[in-house]
């Protein structure tokens, strides 16, 4: 088998590393990484659980070779707080609404709320819906989720 | 093989021995040929990753096209629109000129998966998938559109009338040819066009039913001079209902005309079987529906 030696960004810091063709991204992140924020859930590209973004686009990395990453900007769930610990609107955003039961989706809804956020600050429910219709909860019934990403842009909208 | 629960559901990474990702389009065909059926093209790799995972399908080697440059963008001359091989799902449901030129391939696009699999797959692998209700290869077969595909011997063009052979089969040869463009014509003045989904959920499932419509018709006379009307899964492949649209060729715009068109196109739709998504019976009454409300939808576009 003919290694890789990757390199890419990761959370903001360059990392270059050595994988095996067959490796899949989510299992770079969570076994050699120890990135274990992301999800495994379906292993399908269905549920959402392990989405991250690529270059700042949604996108299922259990279906993502991970030869893929090479040259490009990953960002994960560990990568969105800053050094100091301090959480982004919408993690503050998903505790004060209490839109997380069992927390395997978050991850994913966190990821893909981030991404449409940048694009769209100020979403309607059909757009945040939309938004979030590749990641599936099986506790919630998603009206807290939504909740928490409309608060999220509000409370981006009133710091400026 | 039989798979269990545990192998299919926990192994981990696919069964490949070498991921190659060329530069150039000379390059990647190149080492195509050199794997001589044993390397297969992967792209946004929605559909190939989980039949590799499965062990559908057993390759060496897979190699990556995505690097390739030029592959990327919808380009428009005159009334013909290219989009290159690489064109995600995601970049046409959002285009605004595939919105305003051929809104019924926006929405198939859009209709994709989910907002994660729209971003990265791409709609020349929708098509080369070879799904019988593929939500971009309906309203491409209804658009008429022709595939360029590029092989170590040149380019070749082919109607997307001719490229679907069974269901997952088509001309294209993924383990020696690389699908370059898809071109069709956008809509003119005197046409309008649907695209019309049966499923479960809004997002994330297979459709049990698709249409996809294009109508050029003389609204002053009230005749319509052509209709192009695909449907999917009501055969092994993307289908066009040909003794439909022969009908509709100079048929007043009526609904008798609809009805007609609708039985008629009904007859010819021999849909499966299934507990997931419906019975044949079931489906064969939707097309039925489908084909009424498609006709007059795409008439009602036309102009707007």
């Amino acid at each position: 088998m003919n290694a890789l030696t990757l390199s890419f960004t990761l959370n903001g810091n360059d990392v270059s590393l050595e994988i095996s063709p067959n490796t899949l991204l989510v299992d770079l992140l969570r076994d050699k990484l120890r990135l274990t924020g992301t999800k495994v859930g379906c292993r399908e590209g269905e549920c959402g659980a392990c989405t991250v973004l690529l270059d700042g686009t949604p996108v299922n990395s259990c279906i993502l070779p991970a030869a893929k990453v090479q040259g490009k900007s990953l960002t994960t769930i560990e990568g969105l707080a800053q050094k100091n610990g301090q959480l982004t609107e919408i993690q503050e955003a998903f505790m004060h609404e209490g839109a997380a039961q069992c927390g395997f989706c978050t991850p994913g809804m966190i990821m893909n709320s981030t991404a449409l956020l940048e694009n769209n600050p100020q979403p309607n429910e059909q757009e945040i819906r939309q938004a979030l219709s590749g990641t599936l909860c099986r506790c919630t019934g998603y009206r807290k989720i939504v909740q928490a990403v409309a608060t999220a842009g509000e409370m981006k909208k009133s710091q400026g | 093989m039989a798979l269990t629960f545990k192998d299919l559901h926990w192994a981990k990474n696919i069964q490949v021995q070498q991921y190659l990702q060329p530069g150039t389009l000379e390059e990647a065909l190149e080492i195509l040929a050199n794997f001589g059926g044993r390397a297969r093209v992967i792209a946004g790799g929605t559909d190939v990753v989980p039949q590799l995972r499965r062990r559908n399908i057993e390759v060496e080697a897979l190699v990556d096209v995505t690097g390739i440059p030029g592959l990327d963008g919808i380009d428009q001359d005159g009334e013909n629109i290219a989009l290159g091989g690489l064109v995600t799902h995601a970049q046409v449901a959002s285009s605004d000129l595939i919105r305003k030129k051929a809104l019924l391939l926006s929405e198939g696009a859009g209709s994709v998966g989910s907002p994660q699999i729209r971003n990265i797959a791409t709609v020349a692998g929708n098509l080369i998938s070879g799904q019988p209700a593929a939500d971009t290869s309906i309203p491409l077969l209804a658009l008429d559109a022709t595939v360029t595909i590029a092989g170590r011997d040149g380019e070749r063009k082919v109607p997307l009338t001719e490229f679907f052979l069974d269901k997952g089969k088509t001309v294209l040869d993924c383990t020696r040819e690389i699908l370059i463009r898809i071109q069709f014509k956008g809509l003119i003045e005197n046409e309008g066009g649907c695209y019309l989904r049966l499923a479960k959920r809004k997002a994330l499932t297979l459709p049990m039913l698709v249409l996809a419509a294009v109508v050029n018709a003389d609204l002053g006379k009230g005749i319509i001079n052509r209709a192009a009307i695909a449907l999917g899964p009501v055969a092994p492949v993307p289908y066009r209902a040909a003794n439909v649209e022969g009908f509709l060729k100079g048929a007043p715009i009526s609904d008798e005309t609809f009805a007609a068109a609708a039985n008629m196109g009904m007859q010819e739709c021999t849909p499966r079987d299934s507990c997931l998504r419906g019975s044949c019976d079931y489906r064969q009454e939707m097309s039925k529906v489908f084909i009424k409300r498609g006709l007059s939808r795409a008439i009602a576009q036309i102009g707007s």
